[in-house]
């Protein structure tokens, strides 16, 4: 995984894992690599895991079982609002990227849906 | 109690002028970036704090020790150029490290040393200059030690070495020790930095988190430091 922009790494570690989880890549209730494994595979020092996996277990995402290690939410009211919270922030950037490029907002809507039916055809 | 304190070093070398007035304190547990465009000291601090140039002025204290025999047991150091005689071979290398060192992690260093597929009766001059870096971390990151001091770990290096040279650092640092790493290759490792420091001109310009660094910035590591050395 490439970080490159100004956003702290554990919260890219933490955008990347939910998109994981909400892509289905890993389902709910999993159990998941220990820190020192998953800071290999992100390329990442062990303490910058460590800290994004305490904030992803604050937040509710994971949780820990004493001797077993991580596990991954089975929460689904949980992932229904990560979802929604996601969508939201990806539609308001597609929509303000829209408008940079000339399209009012039913401009958009009708772009999408006219691009949808062109898919399906 | 920080595990690396300097106060007031000055270095000089002939009449120029390396390190002036330079303050730093580093904590145990983390791993650091020492950045610098070339010429800054870095190579010179990194000296000092392995014991191998004594002729400085200030304090410069390792665990709470002033640098010297004590400091040595607890500070791996890898120079940047290979320090390896070209007629010895692992296996000779394995026991002058055992000699030298008390805290050499024979075991470790043959596991490393047989990831790489090497024989250990091969002479290392042998070896291609990559292998022989690879090597040279193999044997540095072999040590328990409290501070490793590594002067530009992937400099010259393609980068599949490079990468193995990041995985092996991040797989053999132990919780609490600190890694001092200098670089100029800021873009390729400062995901795994905890902090970066920064010298300009014989001093410590700045010595912060990453993660703060990124926050307050809204930059990368990389596109600051080309910012502050522009």
């Amino acid at each position: 995984m490439q970080f490159d922009n100004g956003i702290p790494i554990y919260l890219q570690i933490i955008r990347e894992m939910t998109l994981r989880i909400l892509s289905g890549k890993m389902k709910p209730g999993e159990k998941i690599s220990s820190v020192r494994e998953l800071a290999a595979d992100f390329g990442v020092n062990p303490n910058t895991m460590q800290r994004a996996m305490t904030e992803m277990e604050r937040e509710g995402l994971v949780f820990a079982e004493r001797t077993n290690g991580r596990f991954i939410t089975k929460n689904e009211e949980l992932l229904v609002e990560k979802r929604k919270e996601i969508a939201k922030e990806g539609t308001e950037n597609y929509i303000a990227y829209m408008e940079q490029i000339g399209f009012t907002k039913e401009d958009t809507v009708s772009y999408i849906l006219e691009t949808e039916q062109k898919g399906e055809e | 109690m920080s595990l690396l304190t300097i106060k007031n070093l000055n270095y000089h070398y002939n009449a120029n002028v390396v390190l002036r007035d330079l303050h730093l304190e580093l904590d145990a547990g983390q791993i650091v970036g020492l950045l610098g465009s070339n010429g800054v000291g870095k190579t010179t601090l990194m000296k000092i704090i392995s014991g191998l140039l004594t002729d400085y002025t200030g304090d410069v204290q390792v665990d709470g020790h002033q640098i010297g025999i004590e400091t040595k047991k607890v500070v791996s150091y890898l120079p940047e150029k290979t320090y390896f005689r070209k007629g010895e071979s692992i296996e000779s290398a394995i026991s002058l490290f055992r000699d030298f060192y008390e805290d050499f992690d024979e075991k470790r260093a043959r596991e490393m040393a047989a990831d790489l597929k090497l024989n250990t009766k091969q002479k290392i001059g042998t070896m291609s200059k990559g292998m022989q870096e690879k090597l040279q971390l193999v044997f540095v990151m072999s040590r328990r030690a409290k501070l490793y001091v590594l002067d530009e770990p992937m400099g010259g290096v393609d980068p599949t070495t490079r990468d193995y040279i990041l995985q092996t650092i991040l797989q053999q640092y132990a919780e609490n020790s600190t890694i001092l790493l200098s670089t100029h290759l800021v873009h390729d490792v400062e995901q795994i930095f905890d902090r970066v420091v920064f010298m300009k001109e014989g001093k410590v310009l700045l010595n912060e988190q990453v993660d703060v660094l990124r926050q307050e910035t809204g930059m990368s590591v990389d596109r600051y430091f080309r910012e502050v050395y522009r």
